[in-house]
């Protein structure tokens, strides 16, 4: 056997050993041991009458008046794949969606004040499945959502606030609502 | 809170937690190849792969064993995912050949460039028994290649530079699992999932359908930042919110990503019976990475002006700051883990994230990565400044003669070579270019990142790029493999012509490799050959973009 044949050797059985460790044992080990949290392990699914119709921490497509949007997604929400536009800054493209997408939102948001529309509700997320939106977005659709649902913008508003997570430690992340567990509180508002 | 105070804060506490932790993590890898006896487990490695622990190794022959543990793990990985549909939990998924060719390499190489997206390109038992085990043993021989060199350094009028399989062995069994696991717990309880379910397909509220993923996932996203490996289980990759779910967890990321690498210079300074030469390291380390992380976060915000406010390809839970954190993080390691979209990023953003790469990976650099590539730096350094002032070059009493400065020139000049031929020769290729997403400047950054990527074994991408496709699949899967174990050959013929040499006493005539000087120098040293080689290039790029 020459050197190079016995070190071909030696590297396949220790490839060998080290995937029963770290390709097997572990990840395994570690699935055993999130049964311990069920709830996360799965996806921090959101249960209405008994049957999953989300997860938390992912965004769901809407299009009625009477639901929350989520952001922008390339992939539409599907969660078959995940990913963002990736225009480029400079991208003419990129300026013609977000024309067309503002359009769109003035269109159906005819109650919504004049000024700008916040910069969340015009851009694409990295993920394609961001679930959050800034807490100006959410007060920005209320007056829709009222409106479609006979409710008072203060209703709507008092349920924005119950779903808004603030910034954790102020800066470790931003200041956001859920809008999947915030559409799943007006799905099960009065029961 | 304004965004200046938050990057502070920010930037402050990864920094506090980085102090708390070199030391003891720096000193328990000082210990980790130092160690003259074996644990139980390891005993039983080297009983099962038939080596005898205590026979060391030349250079020549470690070199060998490195590259024939890759050449195997390519050739073992590329068939598991040609087969995986016939594995179980191969959910149907799977990749042409070229892309699987290319995984394997990418993998292999601790690049982790994904040509395929995780959801469609790779079932658990890929993501398992392939991608988690190559997450973990091409860190671990990054370590063991660092661990040579410093040996290489330490030692004097000696022929070995220890055993590829002891390190190999030792790096997974005593750092790497031990951190992955208590890394993937905290992430579990940050909602990370973890579970061997294929996608089940829900309902929504408003009637409409959608798939939410299953898999190992806190298992292998421990062991992708603690490695700095950075390939996604999901396409989307830290963005996704099943990898990265809040602000704690990407906190978390960031510091996994930067531990070892930050504390691998207290082990050098060990090592080599200094601490100040690891202090040195550490010092330029962290100066480039603080300036890399001021100015990507600036110019974030700087852009945040327009109706996009910079939030195109960044997540809502994150924000800017965060965001652009972790792009320096990882980009200045060679992880390649991303949170936000690269390409979306502002053109100086952006340009800035490239820069961190074609320093060389060494601010701090990826796992053993960083540490042995600001090595070749410093001999680099310690040769310009002698010939500077007239005195004989000298690392530590090792004179740095002809031959140890061709070992380092051609470490350093393999990256560059790489990144700038391919980006060339893809922009006049018609079947590359139409691969772009973006066009004028924005495009050549594309084709620019892609290759810079490969030859610093990031993996991170300006993703429009669609490179699922043979050329793009086969050129960045060469520059990955040619950087990856070009660069560690030379590393390790270095490492084994400083250890043959007897160290010289120290004169008057000898300059310190310990002072603040040395430290300016290493940093400009640093800047100067990235900026010589790739000035060029980026004014093209992300500098015109900028200015148009």
């Amino acid at each position: 056997m020459t050197a190079m044949t016995r070190q071909l050797w030696a590297a396949t059985r220790a490839l060998l050993v080290l995937t029963v460790l770290l390709g097997v044992a572990y990840p395994l080990g570690m699935t055993a041991l999130a049964l311990a949290m069920p709830d996360r392990a799965t996806g921090s699914l959101v249960m209405i009458d008994g049957r999953p119709a989300g997860s938390v921490l992912l965004g769901q497509a809407t299009v009625e008046p009477q639901w929350f949007r989520a952001r922008p997604s390339v992939s539409d929400y599907s969660g078959e794949t995940s990913g963002g536009s990736n225009w480029g800054p400079s991208a003419a493209e990129l300026s013609a969606d977000l024309a067309a997408r503002a359009a769109d939102l003035r269109a159906v948001n005819p109650l919504a004040p004049a000024g700008p529309i916040p910069a969340d509700a015009l851009t694409t997320s990295a993920s394609g499945l961001d679930p959050h939106i800034s807490p100006a977005y959410a007060a920005w659709q209320a007056p829709r959502v009222a409106a479609a649902r006979g409710m008072t913008v203060e209703q709507v508003q008092r349920l924005i606030d119950a779903n808004m997570t603030s910034g954790e430690l102020g800066f470790l992340g931003a200041d956001r609502v859920n809008v999947t567990t915030l559409n799943a509180a007006l799905a099960t508002l009065g029961r | 809170m304004s965004p200046t105070l938050q990057a502070v804060l920010y930037v402050t506490t990864v920094a506090l937690i980085l102090a708390l932790a070199h030391v003891p993590l720096g000193e328990w890898m000082y210990r980790i190849f130092t160690d003259e006896r074996d644990w139980r487990m390891e005993r039983l490695v080297y009983r099962l792969v038939g080596v005898d622990p205590r026979s060391e190794q030349r250079s020549s022959v470690y070199a060998v064993s490195v590259l024939a543990f890759g050449v195997v793990s390519v050739a073992f990985l590329w068939l598991l995912i040609l087969v995986q549909g016939w594995l179980p939990w191969g959910m149907g998924r799977g990749q042409n050949w070229h892309t699987a060719l290319n995984t394997a390499i990418s993998f292999t190489t601790n690049t982790n460039w994904q040509s395929y997206a995780g959801e469609a390109g790779a079932g658990h038992t890929v993501q398992m028994v392939g991608l988690t085990v190559q997450n973990f043993v091409s860190a671990a021989t990054g370590l063991a290649v660092a661990a040579a060199l410093m040996r290489g350094i330490a030692r004097q009028g000696a022929d070995r530079l220890g055993n590829f399989w002891v390190d190999l062995t030792r790096a997974c069994v005593r750092l790497l699992l031990p951190i992955a696991a208590i890394a993937a717990v905290l992430l579990l309880v940050g909602g990370v999932i973890q579970n061997l379910d294929a996608p089940q397909t829900i309902t929504t509220l408003a009637g409409q359908q959608q798939a939410v993923q299953g898999g190992p996932v806190a298992s292998q996203e421990a062991i992708k930042l603690v490695g700095t490996n950075g390939g996604g289980f999901f396409n989307a990759n830290s963005a996704h919110p099943f990898e990265n779910p809040n602000g704690w967890t990407n906190l978390l990321q960031i510091v996994l990503i930067l531990l070892i690498p930050f504390a691998l210079p207290w082990t050098y300074g060990r090592m080599v019976g200094d601490r100040r030469q690891g202090a040195v390291v550490t010092a330029v380390m962290a100066g480039l990475f603080a300036v890399s992380v001021t100015l990507t976060t600036w110019a974030e915000r700087a852009a945040a002006v327009g109706v996009a406010g910079s939030l195109e390809g960044k997540e809502m839970r994150f924000g800017i700051v965060p965001s652009a954190i972790f792009g320096a993080a990882t980009t200045s390691t060679s992880t390649g883990a991303v949170n936000s979209m690269h390409e979306s990023y502002s053109p100086l953003g952006g340009g800035l994230l490239m820069v961190n790469m074609q320093l060389g990976e060494v601010s701090p650099g990826g796992v053993g990565t960083g540490l042995y590539g600001m090595l070749v730096m410093v001999i680099i350094t310690v040769f310009i400044a002698g010939l500077m002032v007239g005195r004989t070059p000298e690392l530590l009493g090792k004179a740095i003669g002809r031959r140890e400065i061709t070992y380092a020139a051609l470490a350093s000049v393999t990256m560059p070579a790489l990144a700038l031929l391919f980006t060339g020769a893809s922009l006049l290729i018609p079947a590359a270019r139409d691969a772009l997403l973006n066009s004028g400047s924005h495009g050549l950054s594309e084709m620019l990142y892609a290759y810079t990527s490969a030859a610093n074994n990031n993996g991170s991408a300006f993703a429009g790029l669609s490179a699922d496709q043979p050329w793009l699949n086969l050129s960045l899967g060469f520059c990955m493999f040619v950087a990856r174990f070009g660069i560690i050959a030379f590393t390790l013929a270095l490492a084994g012509s400083l250890a043959r040499q007897k160290r010289r006493p120290v004169t008057e005539g000898t300059m310190p490799t310990h002072t603040p000087l040395f430290a300016t120098l290493l940093t400009g040293i640093v800047l100067v050959l990235a900026a010589l080689t790739f000035f060029p290039a980026l004014a093209l790029g992300p500098l015109a973009e900028a200015l148009s």
